[in-house]
C-alpha cells in the first residue's frame, strides 16, 4: 500500500544502557489519526523526536514519505508539521510575525506566506488576534497557534505531542475538532498523549506504550475486545446494601469496579435486563443504568493490572 | 553516522535577520549602547581637552583621540577593552538556552533547517549588532574630533582608525563566542550570564596577577638578578605567553601597534636587536599591521575555536526538556 506515510521498523533508542524506546514498529496511513498513548516516560516523545530526525536512532529504520530522517532530515521536516509538548512562541512578536518567521525558515515566498498565514489563522480561529503579541495569549491560544503553524506548512504528516495537556475542557474539545479537520485534508496525524479518554475520541487507531514498547495496537473497540474479553460496559448507580456483590453475582458479569457512587460493570454480553432485575430483587433502588463505550482508560488499566498479576 | 543531505546554511540568513532585528530593537542593547556612548564620550571629551593644547606637535593627532587618557577617566580604548565584552555577553548569554526555556527550540528545529543554521545565524546576528554599535561609536568619535580639533585626519590616520575598528569587532567576536558557549552549556540563563561574566572578570581583571604569580613561581629570579634588580628573561617570556591567552591582552597589544605608529615591537627586545633603529619615528602602516598580525589572527582564531566548541556541544544536545 502506498498510502503509508510513516513507517518505522524495530526502532530503538538507548541512553547508555537504558533503552528509552525498545524495538517498536509503527505505520500510519494518509488521512489516519494515530494515537501514541501511554504514561509519561513511556517513550512517546523519544519516538516522535526520532521520527523527526531531532534525535539519533540507535537501531531500526524510519521512512517518512519516502525519506529517512537520518539521511534527509530537511526533506522529512519539510513534509512534517510538529507541535511540541507545551509549545512556545516569541512573546514579543505578534502571532502573524511568529508564523512569518517559520514561513521564512521553511522557505516559502513572501506572497505565498501571507496567504498561508491568513488561512491557517482563520482555521484555528485566531484571525482576530493576528496582530496581538503572543505574550498576551492563553495556553489554549498558543496551542492553537501551534496547530496553525502545522496547518500552514501544508504538511503530509502532522505530529502533535500532548496537544491537549493543560487545556480546559472547552479548549480541548475545540482543538480535537481541528485535529479531525486535518484528517479530512488527508493528513496523517500522529498524536501522543497520556490523557487516554480525551484523545481516544479522535483516534482511528492507537498504540499503547509501556516501558519503551508498544503493548497493544489497534482500534479502540478491537483493544477492548482483546483485553476485556466481552467489551460491554455498563454504568450503574443504585442505592441499597451490597450493590457491588449483587452486581457481581449477575451471570455474565466479568468485573465490577466502584467509582464513588458509580459501579462499572464489565460483561461479556448484553445483561442490562438482568442487572436491573438483580438490583431490584436485592432491595436496591436503581437510579441509572447506562451503556458506555469501552473506554481506553479501562482497557489500559485492565491490561496492565493483568500484566502485573501475571508477572507477580 | 551517515552523511546528511542539504546545506547547513539553509535558513541561516533568516535566523541572522531575525536575531539582528531583535538585537537592534531590544531594550537590552540600547541600555548597553548608552552605557558605552556615555563612558566613551567622557573619555573622548577629556582627551580633546588635552589635545587642544598640543595640536601642532603630534603628527597622529586623531589617533590620540582614542588613546589619550587623563585621570580619573580612562582612555577610549580602555573603555572599549572593558565594555565590549560586556556588550557581547549581554547579547549572547541567553541566545541558545533562551530558545530552550521559551520552548521555541524544538519548534524551530522542526523546520527544514539544520542546527548549524541556528547557531551560525545567531552568532552572525550578534556580531552584526556589535559591529553596528562600534561603527556608530567610531563615527561619533571621529565627528567629535573634527568639530573640536579643527584639523582633518590624514589618510593614514583614517586607515589606522579603520584597522582599530576591525580589531575591536574581532575582540567582540571572541566574547560573543564565549557567551554563546555558556548559553549552550548552561540551561539556566542566569547561570550562563554569571559564568560568562566570571570568565570576563578572570581574564580581564585577575589574569595579569595570576600570570605574574605563575611565571615567577616557575622561573624564580637568581641571586644576581635580585641584586641588580633585573628581571629573569625566561620569566618575562612565560609571563608574556600566558598573558596573551587573554583576549584583553591581544586586543591591547593590537591596538597599541595600530594606534601608536612608533611601536616597533610587542615583546621582549634585546638592545642588540635595536641596532640601527631610529627610536621615536613612526612605522609605515603596512609594517604596523604586520606587527599586530599575530594578535589579530589570535583573536579571530579564538573566536572560531570557541564557536566550534559551542557548535559541537550543541549538535550533541538533546532537544527535549
Amino acid at each position: 500500500m502506498n498510502d503509508i506515510v510513516i513507517n518505522a521498523k524495530s526502532l530503538r533508542k538507548r541512553y547508555g544502557s537504558v533503552a528509552a524506546v525498545d524495538g517498536i514498529d509503527l505505520s500510519v496511513r494518509r488521512g489516519e489519526i494515530f494515537g501514541l498513548l501511554g504514561p509519561n516516560g513511556a517513550g512517546k516523545t523519544t519516538t516522535i523526536l526520532m521520527l523527526l530526525g531531532l534525535t539519533e536512532v540507535s537501531e531500526g529504520t524510519i521512512d517518512i514519505g519516502g525519506f529517512d530522517p537520518m539521511h534527509d532530515p530537511l526533506e522529512v521536516k519539510r513534509r512534517v508539521g510538529y507541535l511540541p509538548d507545551s509549545v512556545g512562541f516569541y512573546d514579543g512578536m505578534t502571532a502573524s510575525e511568529n508564523l512569518r518567521y517559520t514561513c521564512r525558515l521553511a522557505g516559502f515566498s513572501r506572497t505565498d506566506s501571507d496567504a498561508r498565514i491568513e488561512r491557517a489563522l482563520a482555521r484555528v480561529g485566531l484571525s482576530g488576534v493576528a496582530s496581538h503579541k503572543v505574550g498576551t495569549f492563553s495556553r489554549g491560544m498558543k496551542q492553537r497557534l501551534g496547530l496553525a503553524e502545522v496547518l500552514m506548512k501544508g504538511a503530509e504528516v502532522a505530529i502533535l505531542d500532548e496537544p491537549t495537556s493543560g487545556l480546559d475542557p472547552e479548549a480541548t474539545f475545540e482543538l480535537l475538532d481541528m485535529i479531525r479537520g486535518m484528517k479530512s485534508d488527508g493528513t496523517a496525524v500522529l498524536i501522543s498523549s497520556h490523557l487516554l479518554d480525551r484523545v481516544q475520541a479522535v483516534c482511528d487507531r492507537v498504540a499503547l506504550f509501556n516501558h519503551g514498547r508498544i503493548a497493544l495496537e489497534g482500534t479502540v473497540p478491537e483493544l477492548a475486545q482483546r483485553v476485556l474479553g466481552g467489551g460491554y460496559v455498563y454504568e450503574v448507580v443504585a442505592d441499597g446494601a451490597d450493590i457491588e456483590r449483587t452486581l457481581a453475582a449477575v451471570p455474565g458479569t466479568q468485573r465490577v469496579t466502584k467509582e464513588g457512587r458509580l459501579f462499572r460493570v464489565l460483561a461479556e454480553r448484553d445483561i442490562r435486563a438482568d442487572i436491573a432485575r438483580a438490583v431490584v430483587a436485592g432491595g436496591g433502588n436503581l437510579l441509572t443504568l447506562s451503556d458506555s463505550a469501552p473506554s481506553l482508560d479501562t482497557v489500559y488499566r485492565h491490561y496492565f493490572e493483568g500484566q502485573a498479576h501475571g508477572t507477580a | 553516522m551517515a552523511r546528511r543531505s542539504g546545506s547547513a546554511f539553509t535558513g541561516a540568513g533568516t535566523v541572522f535577520l531575525k536575531e539582528f532585528a531583535d538585537h537592534l530593537g531590544g531594550a537590552r542593547v540600547q541600555i548597553l549602547e548608552w552605557l558605552v556612548i556615555l563612558t566613551g564620550a567622557g573619555a573622548v571629551y577629556t582627551a580633546i581637552q588635552d589635545l587642544k593644547t598640543t595640536t601642532g606637535q603630534d603628527p597622529f593627532l586623531f589617533l590620540r583621540l582614542f588613546t589619550q587618557a587623563r585621570d580619573p577617566l580612562p582612555s577610549f580604548v580602555l573603555v572599549l577593552d572593558f565594555l565590549v565584552p560586556l556588550i557581547a555577553i549581554g547579547l549572547a548569554f541567553d541566545s541558545v538556552n533562551g530558545e530552550f526555556n521559551h520552548r521555541t527550540l524544538s519548534r524551530l528545529l522542526a523546520q527544514p533547517i539544520y542546527r548549524d543554521a541556528l547557531l551560525i545565524g545567531k552568532f552572525l546576528g550578534g556580531l552584526a549588532a556589535i559591529a553596528v554599535a562600534l561603527v556608530t561609536l567610531w563615527l561619533l568619535v571621529i565627528g567629535l574630533g573634527l568639530l573640536t580639533l579643527g584639523v582633518p585626519p590624514s589618510s593614514e590616520e583614517v586607515l589606522r582608525g579603520l584597522a582599530f575598528l576591525v580589531v575591536a569587532i574581532a575582540y567582540g567576536a571572541v566574547w560573543l563566542a564565549v557567551a554563546m558557549l555558556c548559553s549552550v552549556l548552561f540551561r539556566s540563563a542566569a547561570t550562563s550570564a554569571l559564568a560568562a561574566l566570571g570568565i570576563w572578570l578572570l581574564v580581564s581583571v585577575l589574569w595579569p596577577q595570576v600570570v605574574t604569580f605563575v611565571s615567577t613561581a616557575v622561573y624564580p629570579p637568581n641571586e644576581l638578578q635580585i641584586l641588580f634588580n633585573q628581571p629573569n628573561p625566561d620569566q618575562l617570556q612565560l609571563q608574556q605567553s600566558l598573558s596573551r591567552l587573554s583576549p584583553s591582552t591581544l586586543f591591547g597589544e593590537a591596538v597599541l601597534g595600530i594606534l601608536h605608529p612608533t611601536t616597533r615591537a610587542l615583546g621582549l627586545v634585546f638592545m642588540s636587536q635595536l641596532e640601527g633603529a631610529v627610536m621615536g619615528t613612526p612605522l609605515p602602516l603596512a609594517q604596523s599591521l604586520l606587527l599586530v598580525w599575530p594578535q589579530v589572527t589570535g583573536l579571530i582564531a579564538g573566536a572560531i575555536i570557541l564557536f566550534v566548541i559551542a557548535y559541537v556541544v550543541f549538535q550533541r544536545q538533546e532537544v527535549r526538556a
